[in-house]
């Protein structure tokens, strides 16, 4: 029997690194999503600023937030690197070629899709991530009274924001934040955005109805019993729970502004 | 004749690999619906006989499903419209009167095109010969039946035995993968207890040549189910992938 190549160069070696980079970011997904619930609070945003400079300087998330860069990073190029060698693997193309009679449109254009993702993420990282890290945004201090529960919210500007404090006096909770919550409603005020990003989600949720599956096939994983587990998970959970959950934020501070 | 079709034929004809190819259109008359694709064929290249033109050239054999010889991609499908049928079982039933059909040869770098709508598949027998066989002792038969191997494990095995290499699956899928073939008789040896033995160096032996095939890489669209004219089904793909992972990453004494 001939030499076999190392792991990572064979077909299937790149298979596995595109599905683990994909599950890893689908956990992401969970996370990101149950997090940003909070945008719905109405507590003008206290709840969020808070979790946000907690997920921004917890140490163990920020290793967590490196290695899921990496994967995105990774995941892209790995895909462009397959789908280059798929093109070569088919110089002449077909003159008739029917591909709708026997597979699904989302599972043959996913690099269509992630390309509208990867674009996505890009501009959803500069409309916030960026500008959290980078001063742009506005400073906010909330004074709530532990013993009524009231909390009334000045607006910090110039030098009187120097850092995220909470502490409490006199039975006075203060909490001085970066209001990234204040952020979310400027940007979603601009209608274009607001389109964009609820159409970045219609493509997550073809890119996942077929991703999250494909992913547990190319690890190996197709069980008479949990395969259709997960088969329900993909379609349910990650093509239509969490891109609805997500395109509902910049649909409710467009509309509530 | 009532009943006859006449069909409007777009040929790819190519003279071998090292020239380009293009289509030809012609007219195939007075087609009975109970011929076979492959007998329509038969009839248009009699014409072009007679007339003195060279006769398209196409692959088949045993003509009745079950050796794999035969190919053709039929107005964008392989093996045609039908579902489960090779382009010897297809009838000409399963068109119409004035239709036009394009016929193309499988399409991939690994499977060069000898001539017209034939393509060379030798890749799948060096597949094939990288490893998918087993060690057997020489000296007396043994008695039949003397291993026991539950029925279920036997019929899993025989549904992915019976896969006949005619490549529909790498002319289905959009990324010319062979994964479902070898995959198949990855399986078939992995199931048994007879081919244990070779079972990880198989696995990473015949991935190997399929990788140096020139082959592109599963997608898992699924395609290549859809299209095998034997019902291979797509879990003998999750099969590999196990067989595979496992052996590089959990044999190590077997790992190449």
């Amino acid at each position: 029997m001939s030499k076999s190549r190392h792991l990572l160069s064979s077909s299937l070696g790149k298979k596995l690194i595109m599905s683990l980079t994909g599950l890893f970011l689908c956990t992401f997904l969970i996370v990101h999503l149950i997090g940003n619930l909070q945008l719905f609070y109405n507590d003008q945003g206290k709840a969020f600023n808070d979790y946000a400079h907690f997920m921004t300087h917890f140490t163990p998330i920020r290793v967590v937030s490196y290695l899921l860069y990496a994967s995105i990073v990774i995941h892209a190029i790995y895909a462009l690197v397959i789908t280059i060698h798929n093109r070569k693997a088919r110089p002449v193309k077909y003159a008739v070629y029917r591909g709708s009679a026997n597979s699904a449109w989302n599972s043959r254009n996913m690099g269509i899709l992630g390309t509208v993702l990867l674009v996505f993420i890009v501009t959803h990282m500069s409309n916030f991530w960026w500008k959290y890290h980078n001063d742009g945004v506005p400073y906010i201090e909330y004074r709530t009274d532990l013993a009524t529960q009231e909390t009334t919210v000045t607006e910090l500007i110039g030098d009187e924001y120097t850092d995220y404090v909470k502490y409490i006096d006199n039975d006075v909770e203060v909490i001085k934040a970066k209001d990234l919550y204040k952020q979310v409603q400027f940007t979603f005020k601009n209608w274009l955005l607001v389109a964009f990003y609820v159409i970045s989600m219609a493509a997550l949720s073809f890119h996942l109805i077929h991703g999250f599956k494909s992913a547990f096939q190319t690890l190996g994983f197709d069980h008479k019993k949990y395969a259709p587990v997960i088969r329900f998970l993909g379609v349910w959970l990650f093509g239509v729970a969490i891109p609805i959950g997500f395109a509902a934020m910049p649909l409710y501070f467009y509309f509530s502004s | 004749m009532s009943g006859n079709m006449n069909l409007t034929l777009k040929v790819w004809r190519q003279k071998n690999d090292k020239t380009r190819g293009k289509f030809v259109t012609y007219q195939a008359n007075g087609i009975s619906q109970d011929m076979s694709f492959l007998e329509m064929l038969d009839v248009v290249n009699e014409d072009l006989v007679r007339k003195g033109e060279d006769p398209i050239h196409f692959d088949h054999d045993c003509r009745e499903g079950i050796c794999g010889m035969c190919s053709l991609h039929i107005n964008g499908r392989p093996h045609g419209p039908k579902q489960g049928t090779t382009t010897c079982q297809l009838h000409m039933r399963s068109f119409h009167d004035g239709q036009t059909i394009v016929i193309e040869p499988w399409r991939a770098s690994a499977f060069p095109v000898i001539k017209d709508l034939a393509v060379d598949r030798t890749a799948f027998d060096r597949i094939q010969q990288a490893g998918g066989y087993v060690n057997v002792n020489t000296g007396g038969v043994p008695d039949a039946n003397t291993i026991p191997i539950p029925k279920v494990v036997a019929d899993e095995a025989f549904e992915s035995a019976t896969c006949i290499g005619c490549g529909a699956c790498v002319a289905a899928c959009k990324n010319a993968s062979a994964m479902l073939f070898v995959s198949a008789k990855i399986s078939q040896y992995a199931l048994m207890p007879q081919g244990q033995t070779e079972r990880y160096s198989r696995a990473q032996a015949m991935v190997a040549q399929m990788d140096a095939e020139g082959f592109g890489s599963c997608t898992n669209t699924g395609a290549c189910e859809a299209e095998c004219p034997v019902g291979i089904k797509l879990t003998n793909i999750a099969r590999m992938n196990r067989e595979y992972l496992n052996a590089k990453i959990f044999k190590e004494e077997e790992a190449h």
